[in-house]
């Protein structure tokens, strides 16, 4: 026999080689083709925004556990570097860099921590930070450089407003959506990313790439992005047709700002959205009913991160109220 | 302006108003009796709602208090006689004096004189690996050292000993609640009588295996060799499935079983230092089960 | 598309390495522990004592009441103690300890009983013989047959399922015996058909046995009364209300049992036990257990003595490997990890899993990460991270509420969740809590 004793614990006696460090990679694997775009056409930019988001909430996650909670630090577990992708995914890439790192505290300190860590928190800590900044830097944070393509510079000179941004000054001004069209990027280049926009809302085509491959590896289910996206080109659809000069159609509204971003990696969060299909998919219906309503009525353009943040709000009434089905409870059940 | 101060100020009276009314009526209309007398035993009873009595709280013990006719089997072993009396005198009852008591360990099978055979993996709960098993050892009495009952302990009255993985009592805290006695799923913690000077002698084992399983798997075994029972002079020590059970009302802490006991399974606590007419049984004296209640005194 | 059922369910490596390796006579033990609790329900009343000769077949225990079962003794050979050895609840348990005579030749006798095909009893006598020769449910769950069998008048009862599923990874014992002794089965199901007086059986069988499978529909090709399903290859299909799910479409409604929707599971290894009870007077004194384990040199499958000590069975396949940490009674998703080698088989045990270091260690646990794959997998449709949480912090009234009584322990749970986290055992301990205040409330 071996040196060591025999080990007795409970069944099961085998576990599958899923780990959280690995689903977290899997979700940072599959933004890559993403920052490859972003860095494409934002340049050194984009590389310094996401660095620094990178750090600052890796570090402060470092520091508060270490010194302030005094508990176990768990920056390896990768979910602090994805926090950090998914803030500077968030912002656009000429954000000052200071407001990226108290983006970073916040998202961390007040977004993650503050709740007691992993798994606690009610709502996602990126888009904590991203709000954060948000409210508090109204005019920097909707500053954004135009992209160019294969961009080098390290100044971008020029900003631009988003195709939201547009459509939203356009309408307040009085004009009708065949003269905006004429100034927000087409739709193909949405697809592709050559719009602006936040560092990591730019294509289309490399966020879907990104979520089917999580969606293959069973990391995320479809419900909620499906849904999601779904429910927003219904919803815009009926405006669009009641009156097509008052309101842009779907295509624009899913391609352009963080749709797609936020379907596919923010409202997917596994620790702020709902535990089962049912809930999944109320989930989904009500960011999108929420962010169509923000975009078309409301004050700011975009509306997709107050939307999932409102949403996370309700996810455990949701877990309560969305159970799912129990085996045999269909019949009554005879008491034995 | 003026108009727009007024208003508010005239909308917020009116919604004090409102709210007034309402909670007035409602306090009326919901308006539950309770007995004052509940509130005055409430008041003498600890207010540490450990549950010792049976009751889930001191306030729903008072009420079983005030509510029971005959209260002389209801007793807080947390506020003791004192408490009791103060309720007797409150209420009008008789209450039934009871001798004040301490938890004890019934198990010293450390890490060093009980050989771990065996890893346990899972969550770190007494209740729990002992549904998985017997636990590391090949003892199946004793403890199993993941401290359930340090863990429900409400007066921070014990301890895991991090050298022996055995949980410590420190006896100045207990107050004889009994949670630990209820956590333990091997049944090792009893309440024991303790005296002014809380001198105690107790087995220190609950093994029921044959002697010799019983020592392979632990050093400090009871072994059921009678000894004491046949040296006892007051017929305190009963024999049962090989194990050895001192009754605490017949013993008059004469000390001779735990001179000799072969494998040291009897505990004394608290008596002085052994004196010089019994110089071979110098060695005894300080055997580790005479230490631990000490470290607990200085720890506390 | 292969029927299986629809909530929940994993798909663990099957690392069924001894599936071609033909079931093996373990040699007759020296010594054998019977212990006289090795079914669910009441222990047996022993009926020996110390110094008593015992044949081989002759009852050593009797049952104890209605639920529990009669124990024979495996071996010829003298009752040398009646102790308390360590059994696979890794507590002592009451044993009987008989030293095989070694000289005595009913000990060597094959059993290879030829093919009897001719049912001679009627359904009572059917009945008696089962309770008389001790047969137990044989999957694991070890629950006595008569007990089952016992299907009160005005039950509406149309269909007898045999479980072939064998859905833990590793195990072959099932499947080596439906290729080995197929027509027994055959046999021993119409010998229940006849009990129950039903003219439907189907046996279920997981799609990774295909030999199983047309052994099986070779064999019915021209019987109206047995049926086979091939089913998709998913854990756990061979607990009783899935398989009855995924053959029927009929769902055993909460609390309830199989004849609620007329229905009896059986598994291949007591039906075949049952043949031979009720063909040949045989008790159940032996059985087939897979002995296996990746680094075992001669992992296989074996006809064992019920009683044989586990460190004979280990002996046999070249004894432990390097590096082995734990040694699992049963399949690795439900079975039970003992404590030493000196463990004996009982009626229950299945297989024997070696598992060796870099296997054997859980993960530490970390935070619930909220991904839901505990709820996605679990198939009676509960929430184990919550089930978990409630009775880590006492809450058993909810958890309860939160029909954590209907968990069937098959681990999916506690398998799948990448936080480590250990579901099941808080959630088996819950269990055990809320059954005793069910209890102490009646």
């Amino acid at each position: 026999m071996s040196a060591q004793p025999i080990i007795v614990s409970a069944s099961p006696h085998v576990h599958s080689d899923r780990t959280s460090k690995k689903l977290m990679y899997d979700v940072i694997i599959a933004l890559v083709p993403s920052f490859l775009v972003s860095l494409y056409v934002f340049g050194i930019g984009a590389l310094i925004v996401t660095a620094v988001a990178i750090s600052s909430c890796i570090l402060f996650e470092y520091l508060i556990q270490k010194y302030l909670l005094k508990a176990e630090v768990t920056i390896g577990d990768g979910s602090a570097l994805l926090t950090g992708i998914l803030l500077a995914f968030n912002l656009p890439s000429s954000l000052p860099i200071w407001m990226v790192i108290a983006g970073g505290l916040v998202a961390i300190g007040i977004g993650k921590l503050s709740f007691g860590g992993l798994g606690f928190n009610i709502f996602n800590p990126a888009l904590v930070g991203r709000v954060f900044l948000l409210v508090s830097f109204p005019v920097q944070m909707t500053m954004w450089p135009t992209p160019v393509e294969n961009n080098t510079s390290l100044v971008d000179a020029v900003t631009g407003a988003t195709s939201l941004g547009a459509i939203k000054e356009g309408l307040m001004a009085g004009d009708t959506m065949t003269e905006i069209s004429t100034r927000i990027p087409s739709a193909m280049d949405m697809l592709f990313g050559i719009t602006s926009g936040s560092l990591g809302e730019m294509s289309a085509l490399a966020l879907v790439l990104g979520g089917i491959y999580l969606i293959a590896r069973k990391v995320i289910s479809w419900h909620i992005p499906v849904i999601l996206l779904a429910t927003m080109a219904v919803f815009t659809g009926i405006f669009w047709t009641i009156n097509p000069e008052q309101y842009a159609n779907p295509i624009i509204h899913i391609l352009s700002g963080g749709a797609i971003l936020g379907a596919f990696y923010m409202a997917t969060d596994l620790v702020t959205s709902p535990m089962t299909k049912k809930g999944m998919a109320i989930f989904a219906i009500g960011i999108g009913i929420i962010t169509v309503l923000i975009r078309l009525f409301g004050a700011y353009p975009e509306g997709i991160s107050f939307a999932i943040l409102i949403m996370n709000a309700f996810v455990p009434l949701i877990n309560k109220y969305f159970k799912p089905r129990r085996f045999g409870s269909k019949i009554k059940a005879k008491i034995v | 302006m003026t108009d727009s101060i007024l208003n508010s100020v005239l909308l917020l009276a009116s919604l004090g108003v409102i709210a007034a009314v309402v909670l007035y009526v409602v306090s009326k209309k919901f308006y539950v009796y309770e007995d004052p007398l509940i509130a005055k035993v409430d008041e003498a009873l600890p207010a540490a709602n450990c549950g010792g009595c049976g009751s889930p709280g001191c306030k729903a013990f008072a009420e079983k208090l005030v509510a029971t006719e005959d209260i002389s089997d209801l007793f807080c072993p947390v506020g003791g006689n004192d408490v009791m009396k103060q309720v007797s005198e409150i209420l009008g009852k008789e209450v039934t004096e009871q001798d004040p008591t301490v938890a004890v360990m019934l198990c010293q099978g450390g890490c060093d004189v009980r050989p771990k055979t065996t890893e346990y993996q899972g969550p770190k709960s007494c209740a729990i690996s002992a549904m998985v098993y017997s636990g590391e050892t090949d003892c199946q009495y004793g403890c199993l050292g993941d401290g359930d009952c340090v863990a429900v302990c409400d007066f921070d009255a014990m301890y895991m000993d991090e050298a022996t993985g055995l949980p410590v009592i420190i006896t100045d805290k207990c107050t004889s609640c009994g949670a630990c006695v209820k956590a333990c799923p091997r049944n090792i913690l009893e309440m024991r009588p303790r005296n002014k000077r809380d001198l105690k002698i107790f087995v220190g084992c609950l093994n029921e295996d044959k002697a010799g399983i019983a020592k392979k798997a632990c050093e400090v075994a009871c072994i059921g060799c009678s000894k004491c029972d046949d040296i006892c002079p007051k017929d305190a020590i009963t024999m049962e499935n090989n194990l050895a059970y001192i009754d605490a009302a017949l013993c008059t802490l004469c000390r001779k079983c735990v001179e000799v006991c072969p494998t040291h399974s009897i505990i004394e606590t608290n008596f002085p230092p052994k004196k010089a007419k019994a110089p071979k049984e110098e060695k005894v004296a300080v055997t580790e089960t005479d230490v631990q209640p000490e470290n607990s005194k200085t720890d506390a | 598309m292969l029927k299986t059922f629809p909530k929940g369910g994993i798909h663990p490596p099957e690392n069924k390495i001894t599936s071609s390796k033909g079931i093996k006579k373990m040699p007759i033990p020296k010594v054998v522990y019977v212990p006289i609790a090795q079914h669910i329900g009441i222990p047996s009343e022993i009926i020996v004592e110390q110094k008593d000769k015992v044949e081989i077949g002759q009852v050593i225990a009797k049952s104890g009441g209605f639920v529990s079962s009669n124990i024979h003794s495996p071996v010829a050979g003298t009752v040398t103690k009646l102790d308390m050895i360590v059994d696979t609840s890794g507590y002592k348990k009451q044993c009987i300890v008989i030293r095989t005579d070694l000289k005595n030749e009913s000990n060597f006798e094959d059993i290879e009983y030829p093919l009897k095909t001719e049912i001679v009893a009627d359904a009572k006598d059917i009945l008696q013989k089962i309770n008389d020769f001790g047969i137990v449910g044989l999957g694991g769950a070890t629950f006595p047959s008569h007990v089952k069998l016992q299907v009160k008048e005005g039950t509406k009862l149309d269909h007898l399922i045999i479980n072939g599923v064998e859905c833990e990874p590793y195990l072959t014992a099932d499947h080596r015996l439906m290729l080995e002794k197929a027509e027994e089965i055959m046999v021993g199901i119409k010998i229940l058909l006849k009990a129950l007086n039903i003219n439907n059986a189907i046996i279920g069988i997981e799609n990774n046995k295909r030999d199983a499978i047309e052994l099986f529909k070779n064999l019915t090709k021209n019987d109206e009364t047995i049926k086979v399903a091939a089913l998709q290859v998913k854990y756990p299909q061979g607990g009783e209300k899935q398989l009855i799910r995924a053959i029927l479409k009929r769902e055993v409604p909460k609390n309830g049992l199989p004849l609620d929707v007329g229905v009896i599971v059986h598994n291949v290894g007591t039906i075949f036990a049952i043949y031979q009870a009720i063909q040949h007077n045989k008790p159940l004194i032996e059985r087939v257990v897979t002995v296996t384990g990746k680094k075992l040199e001669n992992a296989s499958n074996y006809w064992v003595k019920i009683g044989t000590p586990i460190k004979d069975l280990v002996d046999e396949v070249g004894g432990l490997p390097e590096g082995t940490r734990k040694i699992v009674n049963g399949g690795p998703m439900m079975g039970k990890a003992i404590k030493n080698l000196d463990v004996p088989v009982t009626k229950g045990t299945s297989g024997i899993l070696v598992i060796s270091e870099d296997e054997a260690s859980r993960g530490e646990p970390k935070n619930c990460i909220r991904c839901s794959e505990c709820v996605n997998v679990c198939p009676m449709g509960l929430e184990p991270h919550l089930l978990m949480n409630l009775s880590e912090k006492g809450m058993y009234e909810k958890a309860s509420y939160e029909d954590i009584m209907t968990c069937i322990e098959c681990g999916s749970c506690s398998y799948v969740c990448p936080s480590h986290r250990p579901l099941l055992d808080y959630i088996r301990f819950g269990k055990n809590i809320v059954k005793k205040l069910n209890t102490s409330k009646n």
